[in-house]
């Protein structure tokens, strides 16, 4: 390891414990308010959502919305399952199996 | 249904095996999405050590595969660990929305559960301590769940470094699995209105701000959805108290 990736790691520790562990610490023993604790109730689905939408949408920089683009189709029926299942195993499962299959077919 | 027949897990072996039972799906997740982590690691420049290194010490997934991208770029330090800084932001809004759950615990266990906090663990711990069942040690739950996928993200990263030697492999595009995992986590949480107007400002906001620097985008899209969801509620919540009865939103799970 060279001494610039030493410092890399160290910097990415530091900032990465420090959005985890102080607010897990310190909010648990201040009361937090209500308006914060309903804006808290979105953050997953605003968070994760913005990572996967432009994942679906946008490869290497350009927008791909065609049948071609095997993280499309695979991010629709992924979500359907889960729509109608619940199921985070068989969503999983199912999705990465169609798209592998798909990125097969479509020769990609 | 009654309340009595929903099995109540109460000793501290059965939260922590619980938490591991529980966290399982997304493992499957995590292990195409780690060994490409590794691959991709050594394949931007990285030493294998270095590599190892950030999954050791860093432990956050989508914030090591863009390091190891701006590393790739030959981007400086300073750079990517603000960029890190920024992309894990996140984590911060999940400790807070676990916090009431461990105040009562001692340091021993609030560092190693912050140190541990990932999407897959939060989605996984906060249904379950949110269930009213008054278990004492649901922290056991997270403690399975937060072991289970850190060991697990040492071996794929492992696994991933040395695959890494075969070309191609991270042309595969088994990124995909990140995508998966959080399309599972997210959409079952689209239980009402305010909830699909955030996951809809999200995604739109997401794809206009893409072209950003070092992921700012990100920020900008969640702080936009969490307002629409807000807003939503805020509309929608006058109109139910004229009609209480009324409760549509119910007829939308099959």
């Amino acid at each position: 390891m060279t001494g610039s990736e030493l410092l890399m790691i160290v910097g990415m520790t530091v900032v990465t414990f420090g959005v985890r562990y102080p607010v897990l610490a310190l909010v648990g023993r201040l009361q937090l308010p209500q308006p914060v604790i309903r804006a808290l109730r979105y953050v997953p689905v605003a968070v994760l959502t913005a990572i996967i939408v432009p994942e679906l949408l946008i490869r290497d920089g350009s927008w791909q919305v065609n049948p071609s683009n095997a993280y499309l189709v695979a991010g629709i029926v992924s979500a359907l399952i889960s729509w109608r299942t619940k199921n985070l195993l068989l969503t999983i499962v199912v999705g990465m199996g169609v798209f592998l299959l798909w990125r097969a077919i479509t020769g990609a | 249904m009654n309340a009595a027949a929903q099995p109540t897990i109460s000793t501290r072996r059965g939260e922590f095996l619980a938490g591991m039972r529980a966290t399982l799906p997304l493992i499957l997740g995590a292990i195409p999405f780690g060994i490409i982590y590794g691959a991709f690691g050594v394949g931007s420049g990285l030493s294998p050590a270095a590599t190892l290194g950030m999954s050791l010490f860093v432990f956050a997934g989508s914030a090591q595969f863009i390091a190891a991208g701006l590393v790739a770029q030959d981007s400086g330090v300073v750079l990517i660990v603000l960029t890190t800084f920024v992309v894990n932001l996140r984590h911060a809004l999940y400790s807070a929305s676990l916090a009431p759950f461990v105040k009562h615990l001692p340091q021993r266990w609030l560092l190693p559960l912050g140190f541990w906090l990932t999407d897959e663990t939060y989605a996984v711990v906060i249904t379950h301590y949110t269930q009213p069942d008054g278990s004492p040690y649901k922290h056991w739950y997270q403690f399975g769940s937060s072991l289970f996928m850190y060991v697990g993200w040492q071996v794929w990263t492992l696994i991933g470094i040395i695959a890494g030697q075969q070309p191609g492999l991270a042309k595969l595009g088994l990124d995909f699995a990140m995508s998966v995992t959080f399309i599972g986590i997210v959409v079952p949480l689209l239980v009402n209105r305010p909830m699909v107007a955030c996951a809809l400002v999200a995604g739109v906001t997401a794809l206009l701000t893409y072209a950003l620097p070092n992921k700012m985008g990100l920020m900008v899209s969640a702080v936009a959805a969490i307002a629409a969801g807000l807003i939503m509620e805020n509309v929608i919540t006058p109109r139910r108290q004229r009609a209480p009865a009324v409760t549509s939103e119910q007829e939308a799970a099959p």
